[in-house]
């Protein structure tokens, strides 16, 4: 490996994070770079383009200050990685993997190239395992599976980072006791964002368990680039080597984005909508696709992302292009939250992809999906008709659509409402489902099949025993 | 062989020198590790390449070899049931060599090649007969539910010199021999390459007059695809148009479907994979996978291959369509082999057109869109067979005003046009009866019409009854339902109707997934004799409140859980209750 090291001493220009330098032969692709500034300070840096005169290398932790002249490049010959091991576990560490916790240096078993490899697609198990959270908006509308992606779209000042914790410390699959991991990744968030999250995840008495890597919004911009797939390596090291179910949670992607524009202005590239590179689909998918299961490993990658949309507004390239990738999303309403509404799910905006694979019977419930569906229906029809009376008042509305008005206040405030330390069980959750159901006329629940009804309808279940 | 060296690295473009004599769209492997790459452009002795794997740790100077050949797919049997990336390699055996992750520089053989095949004859050819391209040699049963044609390559014409007889050969076995003229004679396989650029070559093309059924009732009723036509789905994300297509491609009518993934998630893949073993064709009762062919380029995979994966896609469905079989290929998503077009031409520095995309955006997508079609296939005996191309687009904050969607529709006969809203309300699946149009309706009405003389009618009224209850919604939104007459409120309950018990479809019902075209007729039946009968009614002085109260209508609701077998019973009683139990309603308002 040494003897590939190369070394340039002149530094053509700088600019912002990018360092233009002459190209020696043999300089890689992609490969690492160390540059020692005019000050002695050492600097990592990656090659993202190269051609026979000149490389151009992007620095983490930028080189505007640098002294062009007093600079040297050192060519490692090979690209980014990060040393992991079990050890890991219950460490802090940097964008970079560097221990940030004044603990000891972590002994490598292994060194991950932090861009990882793209799953084989013939190898991927379909996720189906159910994993409960407690809370009833998402285990019964939005169900959560391992191996899933599930972004949190969030605006300023919402609590996403309570419900991120409150899934954290309550999430699990029923009736297993397999080994299981989080790993957390703060993206160019304050310190008290980081600090609650760390603090909440130690509650949980888990802190073994919790890998974390912190670049808070004082640290180098550029390192954004990086943690994410330095979380992912760890979590992905975790999974399929030593069969852990690990969930991985990134807060806040929107400071990832942003930080990719400010490298792609930097490069001069032409800009796409609003500003953002045309490629940041892509880029936003070599993160997010690396959850998942494999088939014949034991263990799983799940994401939870979690992002700000700039103004509420979620056709904002951000969310928009989170949409297109992950398997769903949890959109949070500020109108939920001004009425009180703890979590303040949106529940029209929100969806989980592959909650059919992981309830019915045999996981969660038979009526589960059903159940779902019909909630659904009914509050779409509660909300339209409640934007309706507010113009024309609730006089003109029939019986019929009063109860329904009736129904979307209580599904706010019964179903979506819960404690922050509230842990209901998918049956809990589907029955009081079902109480609300009940509120409407029986002829109305279209979408339930008859046998259903009959069986988990509480007009038909109280004289009975139920199940 | 033409041999160069790297000069530059750009992510997934290559610029190499010393490559004069080198052809545009040639293939070239690239650096050490021989990463497959295509030419994309030539100036004086540079080679532009867009590499189709990973390129990082390439280094300048590196050797790029010429293969002196254009990107081809390989077919023949083999094919089916099989997933491929966009290089055709098979990803099931990548897997067993280099384990779950993708890696780059792998080199494998598109179809098995130690796997023998059981080769009849075709028992009209002679030893001395001039053949010409798609006559057919004979037949190879792949699987259970395809008969796999062998047929002579396009471009060989001559004579017949030598035919195997019937046996087990494997796709390299030469099973016979052509003589082309001039002393020169061409070897006849199993299998034969072909480039994924250029279309294959048939006889003439035929009108699209005949429906792809689908199975879906708002596609099958209101806007229909026609077998050989071209259908874009445009919706925004989480609007449906995976759950659409790959409904299309388990339930649509036709002998073999091909599925591209292109740019999008590895699961949804995953998941398809796994459905469609799982999942039975409804006439067979055989796994779906035996007459699908899957092509997989997750968005984490390199993005250049997205452009070879929906063209490997045509060119397998064309090669099928050549057979005289009913092919739908659908592309999930279009905009995203877009993007990647982008990315290259960025980096190629072509001057950017709308919203950055390359000035041939368009060509390409025409390119692609036009080798859908109903043909007359070249070659004896005398058959015709059709590709149908569906493609799935992806608008940035679902403005379909974008230049991927604008671009799409001048190539397309039916828009299908996704509606987030409608997603929202889970009304599913979410197509728009606003904004989606078919230009088919009048070729493919004589077809319905011979088995459902009202096909037409029926169709035509009940999309302009949802044209009203958009009219009359605005009114609503203003005054509130009660100021409307009794015959609009009625109206608004039909179009309810139209909306909830009929163009509403789960895919995921074990029941409801597919219709038959006979059910879809026959529920928009019940429900247009429900409102016809119900407006006699209400002109005949019943009260409106007394014709809601009817019990039919909960039953009415519930038709799309009826079997298909059990159906035309279930539907003559509808039809029987409907009238009864109006006619003594209107009796007891006379009374
Ligand atoms: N026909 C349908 N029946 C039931 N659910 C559907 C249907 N179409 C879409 N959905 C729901 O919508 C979700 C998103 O659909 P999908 O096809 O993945 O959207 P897109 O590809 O447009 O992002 C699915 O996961 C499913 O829950
Ligand atoms: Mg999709």
């Amino acid at each position: 490996m040494s003897l590939s090291v190369k070394e340039v001493r002149k530094a053509l220009s700088a600019k912002g994070s990018l360092l233009l330098v002459e190209a020696v032969p043999g300089i890689r692709y992609g490969e690492v770079v160390e540059v020692t500034l005019g000050t002695g300070e050492t600097r990592l840096g990656q090659v993202i383009d190269v051609s026979k005169e000149v490389a151009v290398i992007q620095v983490f932790g930028g080189v505007s200050e640098v002294n062009t002249k007093a600079a040297r490049v050192r060519f490692r010959g090979e690209t980014l990685r990060i040393p992991v091991s079990l050890d890991m576990l219950g460490r802090i560490f940097d964008g970079l993997a560097r221990p940030i916790d004044g603990g000891p240096p972590i002994l490598p078993e292994d060194w991950a190239d932090i861009n990882g490899a793209p799953i084989n697609p013939a190898s991927r198990e379909p996720p189906s395992e159910f994993i409960e959270t407690g809370i009833s908006a998402i285990d019964g509308l939005f169900s959560i599976v391992r191996g899933q992606k599930l972004p949190i779209f969030s605006g300023a000042g919402l609590p996403h980072n309570r419900i991120a914790a409150q899934i954290v410390r309550q999430a699990r699959v029923r009736g297993k006791g397999e080994k299981f991991a989080v790993v957390f990744a703060a993206i160019g968030v304050t310190y008290e964002e980081a600090y609650f999250f760390m603090e909440s995840l130690r509650r949980t008495g888990n802190i073994e368990n919790i890998v974390a890597f912190i670049n808070t919004a004082a640290s180098p911009v550029i390192e954004r680039i990086a943690i994410p797939r330095v979380a992912l390596t760890t979590a992905e090291f975790l999974a399929w080597k030593y069969g852990m179910h690990v969930l991985v949670v990134m807060t806040d992607m929107t400071n990832y984005c942003e930080a990719l524009r400010e490298l792609s202005a930097a490069r001069e590239e032409i800009p796409g909508r609003r500003g953002y590179p045309g490629y940041m689909y892509t880029d936003l998918a070599t993160i997010y696709e690396r959850a998942g299961r494999i088939r014949g490993k034991d263990g799983s990658v799940t994401q939870m992302p979690i992002l700000t949309m700039p103004d509420d507004d979620i056709t904002h390239p951000i969310p928009d292009l989170t949409g297109y990738i992950t398997e769903g999303q949890i959109v949070l309403s500020r109108d939920l939250h001004r009425k009180g509404i703890y979590p303040p799910v949106d529940v029209l905006l929100s969806l989980s992809r592959l909650m059919k694979d992981g309830v019915g019977p045999g996981k969660t419930r038979e009526d589960h999906y059903q159940v779902f569906m019909q909630l659904i229906a009914a509050y779409t029809e509660g909300q339209y008709l409640r934007e309706l009376s507010a113009i024309v008042g609730t006089e003109s509305l029939s019986e019929r659509d009063r109860k329904y008005l009736a129904f979307a206040d209580l599904f706010e405030r019964r179903f979506i409402n819960q404690g922050e330390y509230e842990r209901r069980t998918i049956e809990q959750t589907l029955d009081i489902g079902w109480e609300l159901l009940a509120t409407l006329p029986e002829e109305e629940l279209k979408l339930i099949s008859v046998e259903n009804i009959k069986k988990y309808h509480p007009k038909y279940r109280r004289g009975g025993k139920g199940e | 062989m033409v041999k160069g060296r790297i000069w530059r690295i750009s992510g997934p473009l290559v610029v190499a020198e010393q490559m004069h004599g080198s052809m545009v769209y040639e293939v070239v492997y690239v650096g050490e590790e021989r990463l497959i790459g295509e030419i994309i452009g030539m100036q004086g002795d540079r080679a532009f390449i867009q590499v189709y794997e990973d390129t990082s740790g390439l280094r300048v100077g590196e050797p790029v070899e010429g293969s002196g050949d254009l990107l081809s797919a390989e077919l023949g049997p083999g094919i089916l049931g099989r997933v491929f990336d966009g290089l055709q390699r098979p990803l099931s055996d990548m897997e067993l060599i280099v384990g779950p992750f993708v890696e780059r520089g792998v080199k494998l053989p598109s179809l098995p090649r130690d796997k023998k095949w059981v080769f009849r004859r075709n028992t009209d050819l002679r030893v001395g007969d001039r053949v010409r391209p798609g006559d057919v040699l004979g037949t190879v049963k792949e699987t259970e539910l395809v008969l796999h044609k062998i047929m002579v390559p396009p471009n060989v014409h001559g004579t017949l010199v030598e035919l195997a007889g019937d046996g087990d050969y494997t796709v390299e076995d030469v099973i016979g021999y052509v003589d082309v003229g001039g002393g020169r004679k061409v070897e006849l396989k199993l299998m034969h390459r072909w480039p994924v650029r250029k279309p294959r070559p048939y006889l003439s093309r035929l009108e699209p007059t005949e429906p792809l059924i689908i199975g879906q009732r708002v596609l099958d009723m209101m806007f229909p695809i026609a077998r050989g036509g071209k259908a874009a789905v445009p919706g925004g994300f989480g609007s449906g148009k995976t759950v659409l297509l790959q409904t299309m491609t388990k339930w649509a009518r036709t002998q073999i479907n091909i599925y591209v993934g292109c740019g999008e998630r590895g699961n949804e893949m995953a998941d398809a994979l796994h459905s469609f073993l799982r999942l039975k064709d409804p006439e067979s009762g055989r796994p779906l996978a035996e007459k699908a062919v899957f092509i997989a380029n997750t968005s984490n995979m390199p993005v250049a291959a997205r452009e070879t994966s929906v063209f490997l896609g045509v060119t397998i469905g064309e090669y099928f369509r050549d057979m005289g079989y009913d092919v739908l290929m659908v592309a999930d998503s279009t905009s995203r082999w877009a993007e990647a077009m982008r990315e290259i031409s960025a980096r190629l520095e072509e001057m950017p057109g709308e919203e950055g995309f390359p000035a041939y955006l368009g060509s390409r997508l025409a390119e692609f869109y036009e080798r859908a079609g109903r043909v007359k296939c070249a070659g004896s005996p005398e058959r015709t067979g059709s590709l149908t191309i569906v493609g799935a687009v992806s608008p940035p904050g679902a403005d379909f005003s974008e230049p991927v969607t604008q671009n799409t529709l001048r190539y397309i006969g039916t828009l299908i046009a996704l509606d987030v809203t409608l997603a929202n309300r889970r009304h599913f699946p979410a197509i728009s009866w606003l904004i989606s149009y078919s230009l088919y309706v009048e070729t493919v009405a004589r077809w319905w019409e011979k088995r459902f003389p009202n096909w037409k009618a029926m169709r035509d009224e009940a999309l302009e009854i949802l044209q009203r209850e958009n009219e009359l919604m605005e009114i609503v939104r203003l005054v509130g339902p009660d100021a409307l007459p009794d015959n609009d409120k009625l109206l608004l309950d039909a179009a309810r109707m139209i909306r909830e018990d009929f163009l509403q479809q789960n895919a995921f019902h074990p029941i409801d997934a597919y219709c038959p075209p006979e059910k879809t007729v026959g529920m928009m039946e019940v429900i247009l004799t429900f409102y016809h009968e119900a407006r006699k009614a209400l002109e005949a002085g019943v009260p409106l409140e007394k014709i809601r109260a009817l019990p039919v209508r909960a039953k009415i609701a519930r038709m799309k859980e009826v079997e298909y077998d059990k159906f035309p019973s279930v539907k003559e009683e509808l039809l029987r209750e409907i009238h009864e139990s109006i006619n003594s309603l209107i009796g007891g308002a006379a009374a």
